[in-house]
């Protein structure tokens, strides 16, 4: 066959016109007649227990020795797998008991009355309006959520430990070793920690998602109540009303949201 | 070329040792995996993805949820076809390990496979494996 121009201009005309309609062709395509799936969602749990700032209000008059204590620090710390190590140091601690000169280091005296000096009180995280540990953490692992809970991500947590020595309530411990093995019953319900991060109270968050509240608030007898301390309704702020009430330590201004009637 | 029977020689030795992986792993290299699903996860027949997406992104899907569940406390999943799901990796039974049950039949046969180490279980816990029945 001879080639002449004329032909092969044809040739080149035509196969340019396919090659240019595919990709119109394509798009036309993919518009009509295809129903996209709607966007997943994430939401609350219907139950969940909301406040705009949450706070606790501990009555140590319903309490009168370590024994009192122990069910509720129990609760605690085996619904979140906190491990029991044998070396003093190495203990992690999200609720524990202390004495008044020790809790209430700002108001100790030596001739404080009798009850008070040998009472235990409760001591926990006490989730600040102000905290000093997530302005101290390089990592945001350490927040605070809008709820006014003072939270960890473990996730993000690289272990510096800036937030314990910012923290001035003692509040966090850190795994110096691998907690798994000293964790008498593990609950399924909440993961445990690893090696090189730290940990402090929740105030079970993933509690109050499910709409429970907290296991101290639970095994507690009513000596500990936790509620929005915006709502002047609320019973936090009742007994707040009706109560005389300290905070530890309220002049660094870390505004702590832990009450305590005594 | 002078040699040149040895050059060749050597040359073939040479090439062979150096071939020697290649050709000695001929045939063997092993199939990529399949998870195997758990009966429930069989039954439930959709996740929270379609499987193609789950397959390429559950690790993207996983990092998200984490920071959704933690830092805006949202924790439950509707997915593109309405069904809702607990966002957790191991607690509950409408969790990924609540439906997925083994870790060792489920995560850990890719995760081997690929060589990829995720550390989710070094806090996480892993649903208890059931003993295997033929053995």
């Amino acid at each position: 066959m001879e080639n002449s121009r004329r032909s092969f201009l044809k040739v080149a005309g035509i196969t340019a016109l396919g090659v240019g309609t595919k990709p119109v062709l394509n798009v036309f395509a993919s518009s009509g007649g295809h129903v996209e799936e709607p966007k997943p969602e994430v939401s609350k749990n219907e139950k969940a227990l909301t406040a705009k700032k949450w706070g606790m209000v501990i009555d140590t008059r319903k309490f009168h020795s370590a024994e009192d204590l122990e069910p509720i620090i129990d609760a605690c710390h085996k619904i979140h797998n906190i491990p029991e190590l044998p070396e003093p140091r190495h203990k992690i601690m999200w609720l524990w008991e202390d004495e008044y000169k020790h809790v209430f280091t700002h108001r100790e005296h030596e001739l404080v009355n009798d009850r008070i000096k040998h009472l235990p009180f409760l001591v926990l995280c006490n989730h600040c309006e102000k905290p000093a540990c997530v302005r101290a953490c390089p990592t945001k692992a350490t927040f605070k959520r809008d709820d006014g809970i003072v939270l960890m991500d473990f996730h993000r947590c690289i272990g510096c430990r800036f937030c314990m020595a910012a923290c001035p309530y003692g509040s966090r411990s850190f795994n110096f070793r691998d907690p798994r093995p000293f964790i008498k019953e593990e609950n399924k319900e909440f993961p445990t920690r690893m090696k090189g991060v730290v940990e402090k109270c929740n105030f079970c968050a993933e509690r109050l998602a499910v709409g429970k509240l907290p296991a101290c608030v639970e095994a507690s007898n009513g000596a500990i109540t936790v509620g929005d301390l915006d709502d002047p309704e609320s019973e936090v702020r009742e007994l707040l009303r009706t109560n005389y009430t300290i905070r530890r330590k309220p002049d660094l201004g870390a505004g702590p949201s832990v009450y305590y009637i005594v | 070329m002078y040699d040149k029977n040895k050059i060749v020689a050597g040359l073939v030795i040479f090439i062979a040792i150096v071939t020697f992986p290649f050709w000695y792993n001929l045939g063997n290299a092993s199939s990529a995996p399949e998870p195997k699903l758990s009966e429930k996860a069989k039954v439930a027949k959709e996740c929270v993805m379609p499987k193609e997406s789950i397959k390429s992104e559950h690790m993207q899907v996983l990092d998200l949820w984490r920071d959704t569940v933690v830092r805006d406390a949202n924790r439950i999943y509707k997915s593109g076809s309405g069904k809702t799901f607990n966002m957790s990796l191991s607690t509950g039974e409408e969790s990924c390990m609540g439906c997925h049950e083994s870790k060792a039949e489920f995560c850990d046969k890719c995760h081997n496979y690929a060589s990829v180490n995720p550390y989710c279980w070094d806090c996480h816990i892993a649903p208890k494996e059931k003993p295997k029945e033929n053995k």
